[in-house]
């Protein structure tokens, strides 16, 4: 890959007592989409200002192109930002806030117009430039706060849930084109979201935040696929974290049966957790060999229906396009490249899957308690 | 936007006729408190007394109003409340921006601090003035006690200003502020952010956000500086006579109500006019709202 265009130093910041960057060490590449993808209050935001220059890093260094920058005030900091509610400035047309940057450095004025009216083109808005802020829709408004960055030509775009405004349609479409341009004009972008699918579509790469503390970076692939621990597989994307043990290299328990899968240097009989993606469970005719369950409910989703199995003291989700009806009696099979052999973390499946039930509504010791007297009944 | 609008009307019309019900006490309120007083002083303005006692359609107290004297006193009031307005708008700003960017905590304190004396009364008000700038007062008694020259505060136009920016300064502070309150941080740090100096941030952003405080500050100001009586008199020893002293003359000691309702007309006509030059200026729609006077 390409040059480090900004490193961030064992940053740290806190706020009174509050922690929210615990010694966050970061580097970003040149022409890269990185997104910073957590919950809201994992430190994410606050990582873009202290870029930014909006907030100044407890302890740490920032270094921009090897410079360090962390006492550059934001008006001489070569990166430029779209804020979460735009900021346009409501006294001013949409040419003029595009303007505003190229202005204040004095540049001649035809450049500027040109420089405006191209800007235009790029974010989709030709002939906007008399239009006044208020008499544009979110997606508009979106739009011209891109423009009025990126006119700066900046080495680096500041994200901060750009898209977080908007409606889910015109989201999708702003996804595309936000990826349009930053391919087009080629320049850095750091993306801020709490949207995780939003992170999958767009980046280059995604680091996990969590508590101040980065749980992961990689590729949206590495990500989904191979998630580093449960809180990175529980918050991209919907998925069975499940306690299980690694019996050896290449065999793991879990379920009351023994699977073989693709992980190995776990040692012998040690605690693990294993991530099973939904889709990734297979529900077939009973057997010995694999861990039996029941269907507790099938919703239908449009592209797939989505089953729930109680099995042991576990809930297991499936997706699959073919419905199985509630009640049925079935196996739950996963092939092994699709298990995932986590190391086990504080926050166990146990926790998480009640946690679900509780958003789902539903009431898990009830539905364990249905299973074991059928069990019984058998 | 006219989509909307049409929409809008077509429910409105249904409620039409209990809204006209409930405009009634207003109607009637504006009629006997407004309108009518307003014919009375054009009835007084526009006659004259003959010498058989009896009214008749005169221009002759506009005419009078013309002499030098009254002229000369007019320009006088607008020159006063025109540097009074100024300096409320000078002193005012600074402290209106700084409530505004202060934490809730500070910004009740100083809030409160700058309302409260308005609670009192204001024949109060001035004369606690008095007590401090007259010549026995305070502050020549301890001029004189540290072995210094007494100063001759009262009297001048300079102590009249004093006067206006003190009692009306608070009309500045609030109006200015309740715009800058709206002002939202990203906006600020959006201009920081495309490369403006904390000057240029000022005056590209800040002051054209604020400017319908500012307006609202100014008529809020000026118009009461034109006309007010009672601060002219007391803070000059009614030495520096204004057109509010002028008018309450006419009216009073000099008993000519057709003179003094002639005055008022004038100036009425002159503030009309001034804010309707203002609301020109706000007319570049920088802010949303309009002018109320």
């Amino acid at each position: 890959m390409g040059e480090h265009i900004i490193e961030l130093n064992g940053i740290c910041k806190s706020y009174d007592d509050l922690e929210v960057l615990r010694n966050l060490n970061l580097y970003i590449n040149r022409n890269e989409f990185l997104t910073l993808l957590g919950p809201s209050g994992c430190g994410k935001t606050t990582t873009l200002r202290i870029v930014g220059g909006f907030e100044q890093p407890t302890s740490g260094e920032i270094y921009f192109l090897g410079n360090k920058i962390n006492d550059l005030p934001p008006y001489k900091r070569s990166v430029n930002t779209v804020f979460q509610r735009y900021a346009l400035f409501p006294n001013m047309t949409v040419g003029e806030n595009i303007a505003f940057g190229p202005n204040l450095k004095k540049r001649d004025k035809n450049e500027i117009a040109q420089g405006v009216e191209k800007m235009l083109e790029l974010v989709n808005l030709p002939g906007f430039s008399k239009r006044k802020i208020s008499t544009l829709s979110g997606g508009q408004q979106q739009r011209v706060a891109v423009a009025r960055a990126l006119i700066n030509q900046p080495e680096v775009l500041l994200l901060d849930e750009p898209l977080g405004a908007l409606d889910l349609k015109l989201r999708k479409d702003m996804q595309i084109e936000l990826k349009r341009i930053q391919r087009e004009s080629g320049i850095t972008f750091l993306y801020v979201t709490h949207d995780q699918e939003e992170a999958l579509t767009m980046s280059d790469t995604i680091v996990v935040m969590n508590d101040g503390i980065i749980q992961q970076i990689g590729t949206p692939e590495m990500i989904y696929n191979e998630p580093k621990n449960s809180f990175v597989a529980d918050f991209i994307g919907e998925s069975n974290i499940l306690t299980a043990t690694m019996i050896c290299d290449f065999s793991v328990r879990f379920l009351g049966r023994t699977f073989p899968c693709i992980d190995k240097g776990f040692g012998t009989n040690m605690p693990v957790d294993v991530v099973l993606r939904p889709e990734d469970v297979e529900l077939g005719i009973p057997t010995d060999e694999l861990p039996r369950g029941r269907v507790v409910s099938c919703i239908f989703k449009g592209v797939h229906y989505e089953m729930r199995v109680v099995c042991g003291e576990a809930l297991i989700l499936s997706v699959s396009t073919k419905s199985v009806p509630v009640g049925t009696a079935v196996s739950i099979n996963v092939s092994p490249e699709n298990i995932q052999v986590m190391k086990s973390s504080e926050m166990t499946p146990d926790i998480i899957a009640r946690k679900k039930a509780q958003l789902l509504g539903e009431d898990i010791d009830a539905l364990m308690e249905e299973q074991e007297q059928e069990q019984e009944e058998e | 936007m006219e989509k909307t609008a049409g929409k809008r009307t077509v429910h409105s019309s249904q409620r039409q006729g209990a809204a006209k019900f409930l405009a009634l006490p207003l109607i009637i309120w504006l009629a006997v408190f407004v309108i009518v007083p307003l014919f009375l002083v054009c009835c007084y303005g526009f006659t004259a007394e003959g010498a058989d006692g009896t009214l008749h359609f005169s221009f002759e107290n506009f005419a009078r109003f013309t002499e030098p004297i009254y002229v000369k006193i007019m320009v006088r009031s607008l020159k006063i409340a025109l540097i009074s307005t100024v300096i409320c708008l000078v002193l005012g700003y600074p402290a209106a921006y700084i409530m505004s960017r202060s934490s809730s905590k500070i910004r009740t304190l100083i809030i409160l601090l700058i309302l409260m004396p308005m609670w009192m009364n204001f024949m109060l008000r001035i004369h606690a003035w008095l007590t401090l700038l007259e010549n026995g007062g305070l502050i020549n008694t301890l001029l004189a006690a540290m072995g210094l020259e007494k100063v001759e505060f009262l009297g001048s136009e300079g102590a009249v200003v004093l006067g206006m920016v003190y009692n009306f300064l608070p009309f500045m502070i609030m109006s200015i502020y309740m715009v800058l309150l709206k002002l939202d941080n990203s906006l600020l740090e959006a201009a920081y952010d495309l490369g403006a100096t904390p000057v240029q941030r000022f005056i590209k952003i800040i002051i054209p956000f604020s400017v319908p405080g500012i307006l609202s500050g100014i008529s809020m100001v000026f118009v009461p500086s034109v006309t007010t009586f009672a601060i002219s008199q007391y803070f000059s020893n009614g030495t520096v006579r204004l057109i509010g002293d002028t008018i309450e003359k006419q009216f009073g000691a000099a008993n000519n109500w057709n003179f003094g309702a002639a005055i008022s007309i004038v100036v009425m006509v002159i503030v009309m006019l001034s804010m309707f030059a203002i609301n020109k200026v706000d007319d570049g729609d920088i802010g949303e709202r309009k002018m109320i006077i």
